[in-house]
């Protein structure tokens, strides 16, 4: 019976094609703005993640109420011995030290005068130690736009659009006017030795990049740092277990009563990034559900059309003593073969387009200039395991759906006229 | 009713809601028929021809009166039954032949099997037997759309008889044909009578099909005016 139906399907063209067209169109963009939605989350997590807040982040329960402010004088004290009890703990992660700092950058002249001068936001790793794994992780090789990466103690990597702004050489001094973690100021002269293209507009801004020891060095945070990242030692995000780890830590070392203590907090609930998460998910829920409701009132009006149209076949089958349940399981079927047949091709388009603009990408850099997220300008889509089969969700059910409520008709066909209208 | 005989009406009434009035489309019918026969319901429009075919073909139910169909009555019938009824034992043939247009003849003729859930061998070989029978085997690849008239209706005969039926219905089969394709059909429906043993019972006003019957039926406004035996010599070849 299944071959004979799928016959009539693909024989039909007035049965299968506009079905097929619709299942097509439906299934091709739930898939492309699913693989789309992944992307752009999966680059604003990655981004958040590389440049702020690791898989988990560990900071003093001070410093995470105030981690606006970028508060150093709250910042984790014996840090070296932290990461080591972290790295024995846990196994699986990889725990870098990091500072994040803000302050002034001042160009002078020749006659060491201001000729220059703007803020900035800096961020400090082990990018000199050996086999440091941040540059990789800051992607620095491939951001520098001019000069070189750092090889010495005194250099800093400075934004490019920054740098022009400031009008800034490499090789030339710039110092970083900041306060120490006790408030003191501090005046730290660095070298530039090259300019960053970080594609992250927050970042393009004003910020700096310059090795942990540095910064310590400057800001007077001998064995401190303001927080300390972790990161699954595959560099893939697991939601759960980075939540199970956090718990995990906050029990062994947390104190609620004690400001300094540590505590740890997994990336989905920094920076806002779980309510993105669930908007997200939210966001694919409704598009898959909109799909799934737009195709089911097409194609149950395409089957209500569909049954009139074959109002003459429908009660020869009746006649020759087909019955009702079975005839209404053939439309069933027919219809999940032209959900599948749709599903499929649907598929197929969706993730050679979700393909193209995972690899392409749309540079939307000029719609985030004051974006303050850190999140990469060109948004690419992700093609993920499930973006192979989440078309087939609205593909079949709506197929099967709008037949099984048009086929209800077949139920309240009179078999007692079958004579006189098969005589039309 | 006797073992030899497939159909038995008793005071058979069928009635139909008119607005306020009820229109007696069957009034009071007993008939037998046995097997083998090649009977016909012979009157004018409206005269209740269709309405006993489809009672008898279990497509409706009579309003009074017992209705007994191979065994089993047909008021008595549920739908799934009397679908199970049709399917195995009784042939239709309608005016406008109603091929489905999209499968080929053989395809349109191995339909009943499949819902018989015919082995495919055996299917295969009742479809070829039956496209001999009406002669057209060579045409078995063919669509609807690609034959002419007689073709068409020599095509449902043979999905009607592919399943052996005790019983095969025919409502005006000759309605659409012209003389010649007439009498080839009726004499292919003589035919598989007699080879088959499978009762036709035809409704109809054609002079064409009636000089073929060997009993005559005659219904006006719901009643049985005539019912005779004709000469089975007086048949035309």
């Amino acid at each position: 019976m299944f071959r004979f139906l799928l016959k009539g399907v693909l024989r039909d063209r007035s049965r299968s094609l506009f079905p097929v067209l619709v299942i097509v169109a439906g299934v091709m963009l739930t898939v492309f703005m699913y693989s789309w939605l992944s992307g752009v989350l999966n680059d604003m997590f990655d981004s958040n993640a590389s440049l702020q807040t690791g898989h988990v982040k560990i900071t003093t329960r001070a410093y995470a109420a105030q981690s606006v402010q970028r508060p150093n004088d709250l910042a984790i004290i014996g840090v070296d011995s932290l990461i080591a009890e972290c790295e024995a703990k846990f196994s699986d992660m990889v725990w870098l030290p990091r500072i994040e700092f803000g302050g002034l950058i001042d160009i002078p002249d020749e006659n060491m005068e201001t000729r220059a001068q703007g803020p900035t936001f800096g961020i400090a790793a082990k990018i000199l130690s050996k086999n440091s794994i941040e540059k990789d992780l800051l992607n620095l090789e491939q951001a520098i736009v001019s000069g070189r990466m750092l090889q010495q103690s005194g250099e800093i990597l400075i934004a490019d659009e920054f740098a022009k702004k400031l009008k800034v050489n490499l090789n030339e001094t710039a110092t970083l006017i900041s306060s120490t973690m006790h408030g003191s100021t501090s005046l730290y002269n660095f070298t530039v030795v090259g300019t960053v293209h970080f594609g992250i507009n927050a970042m393009d801004r004003g910020a700096i990049i310059a090795d942990l020891a540095d910064i310590q060095t400057a800001l007077d945070m001998e064995d401190a740092a303001s927080e300390v990242l972790g990161f699954f030692d595959d560099f893939h995000y697991k939601i759960k277990k980075s939540g199970l780890v956090s718990e995990q830590f906050n029990k062994l070392y947390s104190d609620p009563q004690e400001e300094f203590s540590p505590v740890m907090v997994a990336l989905a609930n920094q920076n806002g990034l779980a309510d993105m998460l669930h908007m997200a998910t939210a966001g694919i829920s409704i598009i898959v559900g909109i799909f799934l409701f737009v195709m089911f009132v097409v194609l149950w009006n395409a089957g209500l059309m569909g049954s009139i149209r074959r109002y003459g076949e429908i009660g020869v089958r009746l006649a020759i003593g087909e019955d009702k349940g079975h005839l209404y399981r053939a439309m069933l079927m027919e219809s999940l073969i032209i959900g599948v047949i749709g599903s499929l091709i649907g598929t197929a388009i969706g993730l050679t387009f979700s393909y193209i603009m995972q690899y392409k990408g749309i540079d939307m850099g000029s719609t985030m200039k004051n974006s303050t997220i850190l999140m990469s300008n060109i948004y690419r889509a992700r093609v993920t395991t499930t973006s192979y089969v989440i078309g087939f969700i609205p593909g079949i059910l709506a197929t099967f759906l709008g037949t099984a409520v048009s086929g209800i008709g077949i139920y309240k066909r009179q078999t007692s006229q079958l004579f006189k209208e098969l005589e039309v | 009713m006797q073992d030899s005989q497939l159909i038995e009406t008793q005071n058979l009434v069928k009635k139909f809601p008119m607005g306020r009035e009820t229109l007696v489309a069957l009034d009071n019918i007993s008939l037998s028929f046995s097997k083998g026969e090649f009977s016909g319901i012979i009157g004018p429009s409206g005269s209740g021809k269709t309405t006993f075919l489809n009672i008898i073909g279990t497509l409706d139910v009579p309003s009074e009166g017992n209705v007994n169909v191979l065994g089993a009555q047909v008021e008595n019938l549920s739908h799934k039954e009397a679908a199970q009824l049709r399917n195995r034992h009784i042939g239709f043939i309608f005016q406008t032949f109603n091929l489905l247009p999209v499968y080929t003849v053989f395809e349109n003729v191995e339909f009943p099997l499949l819902l018989q859930g015919v082995p495919v061998d055996k299917r295969k070989q009742a479809v070829m037997d039956a496209l001999d029978w009406v002669g057209l085997a060579d045409r078995a690849k063919s669509r609807p759309n690609q034959l002419s008239g007689g073709e068409s209706q020599r095509v449902a005969i043979a999905r009607a008889i592919v399943k052996k039926p005790s019983l095969i219905l025919a409502d005006e089969p000759t309605a659409n044909l012209d003389a010649e394709n007439s009498h080839n059909v009726l004499q292919t429906m003589v035919q598989l009578n007699q080879e088959l043993e499978a009762t036709f019972i035809f409704s109809t006003h054609d002079e064409k099909v009636i000089q073929y019957l060997r009993r005559k039926i005659s219904l006006i406004d719901g009643k049985v005016v005539k019912d005779e035996a004709m000469d089975l010599v007086a048949q035309p070849s």
